[in-house]
């Protein structure tokens, strides 16, 4: 009784937040109304006995996937009331086809049996696991290759979302390759005779030759104060 | 052993997510216009499936099922990260998300 009571709760706020995100104006409030669709469902798969996909649907999306989707809402500059007008417009074509759609599940639900061949192929949970580990047998066993796809396939993804999202900008410092491997120790290091007594401070600190610094660097941060003076005497001559 | 499930039975959970699915295709309908709301119907419909695999494995007492909505959950998160980095590069590139605007390789 009392988990008829829990799933119907559960169902109702379920589907109200799921209207309320595609007819909320504010697509911020849609992202929030799609956490609280995620935590509903994930409070049925509770009651239906998945646990672990019940943590996993609230850790994945609502602390990952939604999270990216208000990041993206707030981070794009969008004027949200410009693209809310072809709302009245389409609405009757997509209440028939919902209706439509909804007749047409609801029809195929109260006329269905299971083949009877399918009841040899069930893969049966062995009692006394927890779901979680029934789970992770299952997985690490059976379904072993499509877990490394399915790795694979979040491999790609990152890969892509970085490739197309990477601005390469031009300000800050990076690697040149080339230059570094073609170096010698001449442009690296700079041997200096100091006279006795005196501290190496005095003379401009440990110093790398000026020539050994990349067009990168800020001209005058680098080098003693003679190589400055130079510096900035080539600078004004030129 | 009885499913978690029996209390319920199966036909209030597929009524759910039949209901959720369409209104996730009725996302997508009213719409038309922000790509943003359109992945999120996207979720709601991969919502909806992940709802029968999980109802129809505690029936059967299968457990692929809710390995089947693993995989599922992963393709959903891959497909948010990859359409929201698209949704990124067009907004800096055009200043503009609207799906009617997208039309640069039309004949």
């Amino acid at each position: 009784m009392l988990a008829q009571v829990v799933f119907y709760v559960f169902a109702a706020v379920l589907l109200m937040s799921a209207g309320m995100v595609i007819s909320v104006r504010n697509p911020v409030h849609a992202v929030l109304f799609l956490i609280l669709a995620f935590f509903n469902a994930s409070g049925l798969f509770l009651i239906a006995g998945a646990e672990f996909l019940a943590m996993l649907l609230v850790i994945v999306y609502v602390g990952a996937v939604a999270v990216l989707f208000l990041f993206v809402v707030m981070m794009l500059d969008v004027d949200f009331t410009q693209l809310r007008e072809g709302l009245q417009r389409n609405a009757p074509i997509g209440a028939c086809v919902g209706a439509i759609l909804f007749a047409e599940l609801v029809m195929a639900v109260s006329n269905w049996t299971m083949a009877p061949a399918s009841a040899g192929v069930s893969v049966q949970a062995v009692p006394g696991l927890t779901n979680t580990a029934a789970l992770g047998t299952l997985i690490y066993t059976h379904y072993v290759l499509l877990f490394q796809a399915c790795g694979l396939v979040l491999l790609v993804a990152m890969i892509g979302a970085i490739v197309l999202t990477l601005r390469q900008t031009g300000s800050g410092r990076r690697q040149n390759i080339e230059k570094q491997h073609a170096r010698t120790r001449e442009e690296t290091l700079e041997l200096v005779q100091l006279p006795l007594g005196e501290n190496v401070l005095e003379q401009g600190g440990f110093l790398r030759p000026r020539t050994s610094y990349y067009e990168i660097a800020a001209p005058g941060s680098y080098g003693s104060a003679e190589q400055r003076k130079e510096a900035e005497k080539e600078e004004t001559g030129a | 052993m009885t499913p978690a499930i029996a209390p319920i039975g199966l036909g209030p959970y597929l009524v759910v997510s039949a209901a959720l699915l369409v209104l996730g295709v009725l996302g997508i309908f009213l719409n038309r216009k922000n790509i943003i709301i359109i992945l999120m119907s996207m979720e709601l419909i991969l919502l909806a499936a992940n709802l029968n695999f999980v109802a129809f494995s505690s029936v059967h007492g299968d457990l692929s099922g809710q390995v089947m909505v693993l995989f599922v959950l992963t393709i959903a998160a891959a497909e948010a990260a990859i359409g929201l980095a698209i949704v990124t590069v067009y907004f800096r590139n055009r200043g503009s998300i609207q799906v009617e605007d997208v039309t640069m390789m039309k004949g």
